[in-house]
C-alpha cells in the first residue's frame, strides 16, 4: 500500500493518489505516515524535473495534487508536524517586479526538498530581506526576478546585505526569466540557478545536505 | 489586368502585400512622397533587404537590423514610461530620436506606452503600469489570474465573441463589470421578442459602463493619433514598419491571460479536449486579427509573439499535442493570405527546432530570445529566416566589446548565404546606449553580403 501512494504522486496520478489517501485515513492510519508517502513521492518528481524528464506543467501539476492530499490529512493531524527541516531560506521577487510563477515553483521545490522557507512575495523592498535574514538567521537567500530591471534591484539587496554585515553570512542565489551568470557576476550574489531544482541542488550544497 | 485577391496564390498574395510595403501611400491614396530622392532610396533598400532575407530567395545587400524596444525610447530621451503613457505627444519625438539616432533598417511603432488615461476611465485590472500599482520609471506587468474560470469551457467554446466581448472585458476591466449582464442578441431574429435582450441596456450601472467605454474610445482615438504622427513621421525619415499587427498561438491566447499560466497548465491534464476544442474555436479569428492588419496597412509582417511553449514549459509531447498543431493552423492561415508571421519565440526554443521545421520554405520570420542561434540556423536553413538572440545580460552590463564581438559571431554562425536578421532577443527598457549603437554600427560594417 504505502509504495502506492509514493508512485501515484510520483506518476502524477491525481485520482488515484487521492483515494489511496482517503482509503488509508479511513483505515485509521497515522497522518504523517501519509504525509511522508507524498513527500517521497514529491522528491521523485523533483529528480524527474531535475533529468529532463518532467517540465514545469509536471511540477505545478504535483503540487497541486500535493495540496489535494494535504487538505484531506491536515484535519485528521492533532497538532502540526514538526519534521526535521534541512535549513532556513529567506526568499522573494526582487523589488519592483511582481513576477510570482517562477518564484513559487522555486519556493514549493524547496518547501518539499525539506526546506524551511520565508517567501516575503513579490515586489519585495531591499530592507525586508535584511530584516527577514536577520530575524530567521537563515543562511540562504533566494532572489527571483524576471525583468532586466530586477538585474539593479538584486544588485541593491546583495549591497543592503552587505552593509548590514551579513554578507558572510548568507549564501545568496538569483533565478528568473533573464538572469545568467553574467548577471550573477553583476549582482554580487553566490549562484544563478537556471530553475527550480538547481535551486534545491545549491541550497543542498550550500548547507551541506 | 490586376489579379483580383481570391484568384491569387499565397506567394502572389505575399509579392502584393510586399510591393504594398515598399510602395506606401499617402493618407489619401497617392505614392507617398518621400522628403528626398534619398531617403526614399534608404526605405526602398531597407524593404528590400527585409524582404530578402525573409524569402531566402537571394542574399539581401547585408544583414538587415532591427531593434525592437519596450520602453527605451522613453528612457533615452531621459523621459519616464509614466511620462508618455501619460502625455501622448511626448511618444512621437521620443521614438523617432531613438530610430533615427540609432538607425536600424525599420521601426515597430510606438505602441508600447499604451494609453494611461484609457487604462484608468475603464479601471483595468489585468496590468500594474507606471504610476498605478508599480513605479512612474518602471515598465508595466501583468497580473496572472483565472480570468477564464476552468468550468467555463463549454462557454467559451459555444460562443468565443460573447466571451470576447462581455464576460472577459466584464473582468478585466473595474468599469466593464456590468457588462456581464449583456446576453447575446439572438433573440432579436423575431419581432415581438427583440426588445427582451436590450432591457439591460436601460439599466443605470450598464449605462454608466457603456459611457466609460465611449470615454475610453475617445482616449485612444487621441492616443492612436500620437502613434500615426510617429508613424508618419518615421516614414518620412526612411524607415519602414516591420509589422502590420499582432495575433498569437492559441494556447498563449488561453493561456496568458484567461486561463493563466497555472490554469492552463492543469487543464493540459484535467480537461484536455475542452481545451484543445477551446483552441480550435478561436483559430480562425486569430488568423483574421493577423490577415486584416497586413492588408489594411498594406505590409505582410505581423507580429506573433511565443510565450507558454518555450523550453520547460511544456514537454516535448505536450508542445506536439497542445502548442504546436494550432500555432501551425494560425501560421499556415497566414501565409496562405501572403502574410508573414513574424514570430518571436521569447525565452529557449531549443528543443522545438526540430518540430518548428515543418512549414513552407521562405514565408515566416523567426526571432529568437535565448536559443542556440547555431542550432537555430541549422534546423531552419531554407526554411525560415531567423533572428534574434542579442542577450539582455549582454546590452544591460556587458562591455562594447562583449556587444560587438557577440554580433561578428552571430553573423558568422547564422548570417551566412542570407536569412537572417539582427535583433535583440527580449523587449528592452534601460541598457547600455553604447552598446545598441555598436550592435548596428557593426551589422553595418561586417554584415555586408559580398
Amino acid at each position: 500500500m504505502a509504495a502506492n501512494l509514493v508512485n501515484a504522486l510520483a506518476d502524477l496520478k491525481e485520482e488515484e493518489a487521492l483515494k489511496i489517501v482517503k482509503d488509508r485515513l479511513g483505515a485509521g492510519e497515522e497522518p504523517l505516515k501519509i504525509l511522508e508517502d507524498a513527500r517521497k513521492g514529491m522528491e521523485i518528481v523533483g529528480k524527474r524535473f531535475a533529468d529532463s524528464e518532467y517540465f514545469i506543467p509536471d511540477l505545478v501539476y504535483s503540487g497541486e495534487i500535493l495540496k489535494g492530499v494535504t487538505e484531506l490529512v491536515k484535519p485528521k493531524m492533532a497538532k502540526a508536524a514538526e519534521s526535521k527541516k534541512l535549513g532556513k531560506i529567506v526568499f522573494g521577487t526582487v523589488a519592483g517586479d511582481i513576477h510570482d510563477i517562477g518564484k513559487d515553483i522555486v519556493v514549493f521545490m524547496l518547501d518539499v526538498n525539506g526546506f524551511d522557507v520565508y517567501d516575503l512575495g513579490v515586489d519585495v523592498p531591499v530592507q525586508k530581506f535584511v530584516d527577514k535574514i536577520k530575524e530567521t538567521g537563515a543562511p540562504i537567500v533566494g532572489l527571483s526576478g524576471f525583468l532586466a530591471l530586477a538585474f539593479d534591484s538584486m544588485k541593491d539587496t546583495v549591497e543592503a546585505i552587505k552593509k548590514a554585515g551579513l554578507r558572510d553570512k548568507v549564501k545568496i542565489m538569483i533565478g528568473g526569466g533573464q538572469m545568467s551568470d553574467e548577471i550573477k557576476k553583476y549582482t554580487g550574489a553566490d549562484a544563478y540557478g537556471k530553475d527550480a531544482m538547481a535551486g534545491v541542488t545549491l541550497a543542498k550544497k550550500w548547507v551541506g545536505a | 489586368m490586376e489579379k483580383k485577391w481570391e484568384e491569387m496564390t499565397p506567394e502572389e498574395k505575399q509579392e502584393t502585400l510586399f510591393a504594398r510595403w515598399i510602395s506606401p501611400k499617402d493618407p489619401e491614396g497617392n505614392d507617398l512622397k518621400f522628403p528626398s530622392p534619398e531617403v526614399e532610396k534608404l526605405y526602398k533598400e531597407r524593404v528590400t533587404r527585409i524582404k530578402d532575407a525573409i524569402q531566402l530567395k537571394k542574399k539581401p545587400d547585408r544583414v538587415p537590423v532591427l531593434l525592437i524596444p519596450s520602453f527605451a525610447p522613453a528612457y533615452y530621451a531621459g523621459l519616464t514610461p509614466h511620462d508618455v503613457m501619460y502625455n501622448y505627444e511626448k511618444i512621437a519625438p521620443a521614438w523617432k530620436k531613438f530610430f533615427v539616432d540609432f538607425q536600424p533598417d525599420g521601426h515597430g511603432h510606438a505602441f508600447v506606452p499604451s494609453p494611461g488615461k484609457f487604462l484608468d476611465i475603464l479601471d483595468f485590472k489585468l496590468y500594474k503600469w507606471p504610476g498605478h500599482g508599480v513605479s512612474k520609471n518602471t515598465t508595466y506587468q501583468c497580473i496572472e489570474g483565472e480570468y477564464m474560470r476552468a468550468d467555463e469551457y463549454d462557454a467559451f467554446i459555444h460562443n468565443p465573441l460573447h466571451f470576447f466581448y462581455f464576460t472577459w472585458p466584464s473582468r478585466v476591466f473595474g468599469a466593464l463589470e456590468p457588462l456581464a449582464m449583456l446576453p447575446p442578441l439572438a433573440g432579436v431574429t423575431e419581432m415581438y421578442t427583440a426588445s427582451v435582450p436590450f432591457m439591460p441596456y436601460g439599466m443605470p450601472p450598464v449605462k454608466a459602463a457603456l459611457k466609460a467605454m465611449m470615454d475610453a474610445g475617445d482616449e485612444a482615438l487621441k492616443w492612436m493619433g500620437a502613434c500615426m504622427t510617429f508613424a508618419g513621421e518615421i516614414t518620412m525619415a526612411g524607415f519602414p514598419a516591420y509589422l502590420a499587427g499582432a495575433t498569437k498561438a492559441p494556447f498563449d491566447i488561453i493561456g496568458d491571460t484567461l486561463r493563466g499560466t497555472k490554469g492552463v497548465m492543469m487543464d493540459v491534464y484535467r480537461q484536455p479536449n475542452k481545451l484543445i476544442e477551446a483552441m480550435e474555436a478561436i483559430t480562425p479569428m486569430l488568423i483574421q486579427l493577423g490577415v486584416d492588419a497586413a492588408k489594411m496597412i498594406g505590409c505582410p509582417l505581423v507580429f506573433m509573439p511565443l510565450h507558454k511553449g518555450a523550453d520547460g514549459f511544456l514537454s516535448d509531447e505536450q508542445y506536439k499535442k497542445f502548442y504546436w498543431p494550432y500555432l501551425k493552423k494560425i501560421i499556415l492561415g497566414l501565409v496562405d493570405e501572403g502574410v508573414v508571421p513574424f514570430v518571436w519565440a521569447e525565452g529557449g526554443y531549443n528543443s522545438r527546432l526540430e518540430v518548428i521545421r515543418d512549414l513552407p520554405k521562405g514565408k515566416t520570420a523567426w526571432l529568437f530570445d535565448q536559443t542556440d542561434m547555431a542550432a537555430a540556423k541549422k534546423a531552419l536553413d531554407g526554411i525560415a529566416c531567423v533572428g534574434g538572440n542579442m542577450p539582455m545580460d549582454l546590452l544591460t552590463v556587458g562591455t562594447t566589446e562583449d556587444a560587438i564581438a557577440h554580433t561578428k559571431r552571430l553573423i558568422d554562425v547564422c548570417g551566412k548565404g542570407g536569412g537572417y536578421i539582427m535583433c535583440n532577443g527580449a523587449f528592452f527598457d534601460k541598457v547600455k546606449w553604447d552598446n545598441l549603437r555598436a550592435i548596428v554600427d557593426t551589422v553595418k560594417k561586417y554584415g555586408v553580403y559580398k
